[in-house]
């Protein structure tokens, strides 16, 4: 994991002192709050629906046992005992008191962790495969790229007022884990015809108002060319992304309204004037520093082990429930006898994401324990322990059950996102929490979950889309309508590399509505399905939208909904 | 045949907590809706707004919103969104403001299997 | 409209400027105003007539500017950069680290936010990534 240096400890800590400063120069009235909320925004701090939330990052979801602990003590201490961990590989706190806010983050900086640009219109928290560094299929490991991209835009002096915010997302994977085209800027990491590493970037994706699919901008950028790059699309974007209207403010927008062939010919032009000036692009970092990112990120020392576990094997063929939680949620790990662990924060009746105190320090304990001192946050707002032994599986999971975090759900039905929503929210426009609370528990009987297989819900309370509905393979986004809350569901999502956005199905409806049109829709997907290994995605392709939009308005009885 | 006015309270988030606040006939703030100002008629509702705008070293976003009066005068929230702001969320009853002041807080319409 | 440096608040200089749309074919100490929406690389054939270049900042969450201001330095501009308008205290080291010389804000703005705070704020940490290079 990357380490501070003297630099990143000095810089953190005088953020907090200049947080402070600020905060009492909004008291004094130096500041007023038009000017001072984008301050406390690019330090993570919102007001929210009944308090302020802080919302912390957790940089390309990676996280040692020590700051799972931080947060827990943060969550205990300040707050009301837990925390929601975000589908951007951020944690948040919803109780939060404006003079605390100057406490906690000196207590995150004690751990090497911070709040800065979580929010506000500038280059948000980096987010990267939570796989990174441990799956079977991956090229190259993104963290020490993610890791440049979070230095090189913090507090970066010509990108922290942009039209809107900015999201960086890396995978280097080709199963994409981080929803790279749904990001302003996506960074595929790939090698070309001669074995060279470098990037697909792929610019003006993004969920939101207006849901698009990022296009590529560039096939193949050399690793060593990636900050001038960004830089340039940076560039261009903040100077020609609208900004009377802040619906049409992200760079999805621009690329819509410039047209990709010429984006591409101004960030191309814009790189080429850079990578002219004299001595070389301005933002070449040191290669020394490069060099000591990537060291931090060395894989662990895996032990030699076979890749069969004669012991879990054994304990597999008494425990039931033990065999279904390995079946679902542990993946391959690039190590022989060793295994990716999800841990699902999505048990039957949960609020999707969110962990108490006492959670944290048991996946910090488990993390120290069995997983090189390792965790991640996943975007399916899961938390994951990387590099397993398969032996230690029944350990971990006997430890999970006590903590009431066994479920053994990663990636069926229950394993829900959902976005804070009118609970919490000043933007929502309708609850999501409830939404997923009644849906895990229609579904919650294991068996049938396992015969519906993968399938994802994803919830959103407003059309900002934290949730993530609209890559969802059946999506519910919640909206006011005449006074009350309703739900449209949207339909065919997809998350991977395959990224689709879900179509709208029909008409809104109310929120008592929305689990018996899921539970028709599901009997009629498991009615159609060429066979019990056809994903939910694939029949939605194969058939079209039409007998699943008949199962949700059954009163139409035909496919005109 | 001209709107008829529904009477309005100003409402804000408090600047040092974070938690809701309404204003007050003398100007000042309390967490309790049955304490605030109603304002029964425009001019009312834009003086009460006058009133709460400067005073940004107390509250932040201050703006007038819907209430409906019971029999006895008192004012309650009619869209949901202040419901929920009245009351904390809706999933974590032991939080917010209905578990500090549990007695004012009409509980919503019951909504079937939610 | 004082002038903020990086010693204190200065006195307004009160320049003539001329639209960057107006740029006379002749003439040298030039000094420019150059809408934050105007290609600034119009201008490069110019820079060395040019002595002041005044950038407007219409709000402080506008940070065109910033851009306009590195775009100019990277093409060569080595005149007076000025940034003009609503910036607050903690945009002041962004100016700076963009290529601005310095900033000039209203006296209203100024009254808000008097010079110690503009000194203070000079001496924020400067970020990691910029302490490398």
């Amino acid at each position: 994991m990357y380490r501070y240096d003297e630099f990143d400890h000095d810089y953190v800590r005088s953020r907090v002192a200049e947080f402070r400063d600020q905060t009492q120069r909004r008291i004094d009235g130096a500041l007023t709050e038009d000017e001072y909320k984008p301050l406390r925004l690019m330090n993570g701090l919102y007001l929210q629906l009944h308090a302020y939330m802080l919302r912390v990052a957790i940089p390309y979801g990676t996280l040692n046992s020590r700051q799972m602990r931080t947060l827990a003590m943060i969550a205990e201490r300040w707050d009301e005992g837990y925390g929601h961990f975000t589908t951007r590989q951020n944690i948040q706190y919803n109780w939060t008191k404006l003079t605390d806010v100057g406490d906690i983050l000196d207590a995150l900086a004690d751990v090497e962790m911070h709040a800065i640009q979580t929010s506000g219109n500038c280059i948000r928290n980096v987010t990267a495969d939570h796989f990174a560094g441990a799956a079977a299929d991956e090229i190259e490991d993104p963290r020490p790229t993610a890791e440049l991209v979070r230095q090189w835009s913090t507090a970066h002096p010509e990108f922290a007022y942009l039209p809107r915010k900015f999201k960086v997302a890396v995978t280097g994977s080709p199963n994409d884990r981080a929803v790279t085209k749904a990001h302003d800027i996506g960074l595929r990491m790939l090698r070309n015809e001669a074995g060279e590493p470098g990037f697909e970037v792929i610019v003006g994706g993004g969920m939101g108002r207006t849901p698009m699919i990022g296009k590529v901008i560039r096939d193949f950028l050399p690793k060593d060319h990636l900050l001038p790059y960004l830089e340039s699309i940076l560039r261009v974007y903040n100077l020609h992304g609208r900004r009377d209207n802040k619906y049409k403010a992200r760079i999805k927008i621009l690329v819509h309204e410039t047209g990709l062939e010429e984006m591409q010919a101004q960030v191309e032009a814009e790189f080429a004037r850079q990578m002219r000036e004299e001595g070389g692009p301005v933002v070449s970092p040191n290669p020394e520093h490069i060099a000591q990112i990537a060291a931090y990120f060395a894989p662990p020392d895996f032990a030699k082990l076979p890749a069969q576990s004669a012991k879990l094997t054994k304990a597999i063929a008494t425990d039931p429930a033990l065999a279904a939680w390995v079946e679902n949620n542990t993946a391959d790990h690039r190590a022989s006898g060793y295994t990716i662990v999800t841990i699902s924060m999505k048990g039957m009746g949960d609020a999707p994401g969110d962990a108490t105190t006492a959670q944290m320090r048991v996946m910090a304990d488990l993390g120290e324990r069995y997983s090189h001192d390792e965790l991640r946050i996943s975007h399916e707002q899961n938390v994951i322990l990387p590099h397993v032994k398969l032996d230690d599986l029944p350990e971990i999971h006997a430890a999970l059950q006590k903590a009431g975090l066994a479920a053994a759900n990663a990636g069926l039905i229950t394993d829900i996102i959902a976005c804070p929503g009118l609970d919490y929210c000043a933007l929502a426009t309708a609850r999501s929490i409830p939404v997923a609370q009644d849906l895990s528990q229609r579904f919650a009987e294991p068996a049938r979950a396992k015969a519906i297989g993968n399938f994802t819900i994803k919830i959103s309370g407003c059309i900002n889309a934290c949730g993530h509905h609209h890559v969802g393979h059946v999506g519910i986004l919640g909206l006011e309508k005449s006074g009350i809350e309703s739900y449209q569901i949207t339909l065919g999502g997809d998350h991977t590399e395959t990224l689709a956005i879900g179509e709208r199905a029909g008409p809104g409806m109310t929120a008592e509505e929305v689990g018996p049109a899921i539970e028709r829709l599901v009997d009629a997907y498991l009615d159609v399905r060429d066979s019990d290994d056809e994903r939910f995605i694939d029949t939605f392709r194969r058939l079209g939208a039409d007998p699943f939009k008949a199962a949700i308005y059954p009163e139409n009885n035909c496919a005109a909904a | 045949m001209a709107k008829a006015f529904k009477p309005q309270i100003i409402s804000a988030n408090d600047l040092y907590v974070g938690d809701v606040v309404y204003m007050n006939s003398g100007g000042g703030w309390t967490r309790k809706l049955a304490e605030a100002a109603i304002a029964h008629d425009a001019g009312d509702a834009e003086k009460l707004l006058q009133r709460a705008v400067p005073q940004q070293g107390k509250v932040v976003g201050p703006y007038l919103a819907d209430v409906a009066l019971d029999d006895d005068g008192r004012p309650f929230p009619t869209h949901f969104r202040e419901k929920f702001r009245t009351r904390g969320p809706s999933i974590r009853p032991d939080l917010g403001k209905q578990a500090i002041y549990p007695e004012r807080h009409e509980p919503l319409a019951a909504r079937g299997g939610i | 409209m004082p002038i903020i440096t990086d010693t204190g608040f200065a006195p307004d200089d009160a320049p003539d400027l001329i639209e960057a749309d107006d740029l006379p074919e002749t003439g040298e100490r030039l000094t420019i105003m150059l809408p934050n929406d105007a290609d600034p690389s119009a201008l490069s054939p110019a820079f060395n007539r040019i002595t002041l270049i005044v950038v407007p900042f219409p709000n402080a969450a506008d940070g065109r500017g910033f851009s306009i201001a590195k775009r100019l330095r990277g093409l060569g501009y080595r005149g007076h950069l000025r940034a003009q308008g609503h910036l607050i205290t903690d945009q002041y080291p962004f100016a700076r680290q963009c290529g601005f010389d310095d900033v000039q804000i209203d006296s209203a703005l100024a009254a808000r936010m008097p010079e110690e705070l503009w000194l203070r704020a000079k001496t924020r940490a400067i970020p990691p990534f910029l302490r490398r290079a």
